[in-house]
């Protein structure tokens, strides 16, 4: 699952994008978060640099505080530990639905160059799919309504294509100007961030560009698991390591998990 | 009036061939011995409504009790896929599968207009997604005092809602607490309503957040101590995660799946567990 890079040591691949994901999150933020990747990396950046962030899960438990990472998005500790704990209707009608969730945090089965995701099914068509993936859960309505979303996932040819098999969650659709004509109200994805660096979105063509590259990782490695002929920035930024205070933080949230 | 019953009479009482069925309890307090003994006793062509089809209904598909499944997140939360739904819609095992799909804002939705007495639904939901071409049940509407577009989403009216909750007093009020999901819309959309129980109690002692459901809502109570197991109820146990991540190895192999509703579902001592 996690790759070790060479002359990176002492830390994985996949805690590299955990950590890089959290840092993606400010101080004060209200974040809707999915299970797994994206609930590892914001409870991180909880326990580091954003003490106030604020987690929303769609079972309903607004501003969970897990002091060990929860296999669902609906465990005891997510409710036990939460400001307040709403209906399934309420989470996403008077929560979600208006705008006033500030980052929705996503992750993907496919994804496409626009930052559409696919998590309902993978080859053949609808009715019969190579593989039946879980479907859409909260995801299409987190990536409209939240005023940005941020996706992490792991960068290889299964999962970066040129095309997904199937929209479950909008991006930017087929390019510029779609959000806007399908009157979905959020700016859509800012930011993939994978195991090999960070992808954002042009802000003319909207196609998903390098704009980070994670340490010891090449371009040709990002080149050969991008099912697209990807571009990458000029100058890319550089990314510092994962620091002790972050992996030790990961980990201790990995060894209660 | 809700009569409180035994489980077996519950289901038997409200559950037909062919009836569709929500059995609601979103990740907490999930009604799992109400499936099994659903299983038990032999119902067929049911048409299964649930958010997140969880363990319970891989189970209930497996066993061939299902022929249709409404739902908006169908995997094993934390761990990967349902495997009996997978080999359902994949490979029609043990029987074809047809499914409706909707998101979760979709599906609570509908709920919601099932217990209003509303035939639809609206919401800012689905545009741009591939849902919309698959699903009749999602339809465009444009808002009579704006022309905005938004997007309409049929009614669930089930014919039985099953849930489980903490608390019923002696005359059938019910009482839940925690992550309540929708189980609210789901008993007020349905016509029959079954309530399984981690205790009954004399009086109901009022708690912070909870969802009270009066008796003359509900049709049969059941008291069954654990019944959410390996989902939980708060306050009365935890949820099995380790049970989750040991599920997926029996469901993904048919004669593993088998041996397991054999011994755990179908056999006495399963049924008495």
């Amino acid at each position: 699952m996690s790759t070790d890079h060479p002359g990176a040591p002492g830390y994985t691949a996949d805690e590299m994008m955990t950590v890089a994901a959290a840092r993606a999150l400010a101080d004060g933020m209200t974040c809707f978060v999915g299970i797994g990747l994206p609930s590892a990396a914001s409870n991180l950046a909880r326990a580091t640099h954003a003490p106030n962030l604020v987690l929303i899960y769609e079972s309903g438990t607004i501003g969970a505080k897990p002091d060990r990472l929860p296999l669902s998005i609906g465990d005891g500790i997510l409710a036990e530990t939460a400001d307040a704990v709403v209906a399934v209707p309420e989470i996403f009608n008077y929560w979600l639905q208006p705008g006033r969730i500030d980052v929705g945090f996503l992750g993907a089965a496919q994804i496409d160059k626009f930052g559409n995701i696919n998590t309902t099914v993978v080859g053949g068509d609808y009715a019969h799919p190579r593989a039946r993936l879980p479907g859409a859960g909260g995801a299409p309505e987190i990536a409209a309504s939240c005023k940005q979303v941020i996706v992490i996932v792991r960068q290889n040819l299964r999962a970066f294509v040129e095309k997904v098999d199937f929209i479950t969650s909008v991006g930017y659709g087929s390019g510029p100007g779609d959000r806007e004509r399908l009157g979905l109200r959020g700016a859509g994805p800012r930011k993939i961030i994978t195991d090999l660096g960070i992808l954002t979105p042009d802000p003319v063509s909207r196609e998903f560009t390098v704009t980070s590259i994670f340490p010891g990782v090449t371009r040709e490695t990002i080149r050969e698991r991008t099912g697209w002929d990807v571009a990458f920035a000029a100058a890319p930024e550089p990314v510092a390591p994962p620091t002790e205070a972050e992996l030790t933080a990961l980990r201790r949230y990995k060894a209660q998990g | 009036m809700a009569e409180i019953v035994s489980l077996a009479e519950a289901v038997r009482l409200a559950v037909r061939d062919g009836d569709t069925v929500a059995m609601e309890g979103f990740t907490h307090l999930i009604p799992f011995a109400a499936g099994h003994e659903v299983i038990r006793q032999g119902r067929r062509d049911l048409t299964l409504v649930r958010m997140t089809p969880d363990l319970i209904y891989d189970q209930l598909i497996g066993a061939g009790c299902a022929r249709k499944l409404i739902f908006s997140w169908g995997g094993n939360p934390g761990v990967g896929s349902l495997h009996r739904f997978r080999d359902a819609v994949e490979h029609g095992w043990p029987g074809p599968l047809e499914i409706e799909e909707h998101s979760h804002a979709g599906m609570a939705n509908r709920y919601v207009a099932g217990a209003s007495g509303l035939p639809f639904a609206v919401l800012r939901g689905y545009a741009g997604t591939g849902l919309v071409e698959q699903t009749d049940t999602i339809k465009p509407v444009t808002c009579p005092f704006t022309g905005e577009t938004l997007m309409a989403v049929r009614a669930l009216n089930p014919d039985v809602a099953i849930i489980h909750a903490q608390q019923a007093d002696r005359a059938g009020n019910v009482q839940l607490w925690g992550i309540a999901g929708v189980q609210k819309e789901a008993i007020l959309s349905s016509e029959r309503a079954v309530v399984t129980v981690e205790e009954i109690v004399d009086s109901l002692q009022p708690r912070p957040g909870a969802v009270v459901l009066p008796a003359w809502a509900v049709s049969y109570v059941a008291h069954v101590p654990n019944g959410a197991h390996p989902s939980y109820a708060m306050g009365f146990t935890e949820r099995d995660n380790d049970y989750y991540v040991a599920w997926d190895a029996i469901a993904r192999d048919r004669e593993a799946f088998a041996r397991w509703l054999d011994e755990h579902v179908l056999s006495e001592a399963g049924a008495s567990a």
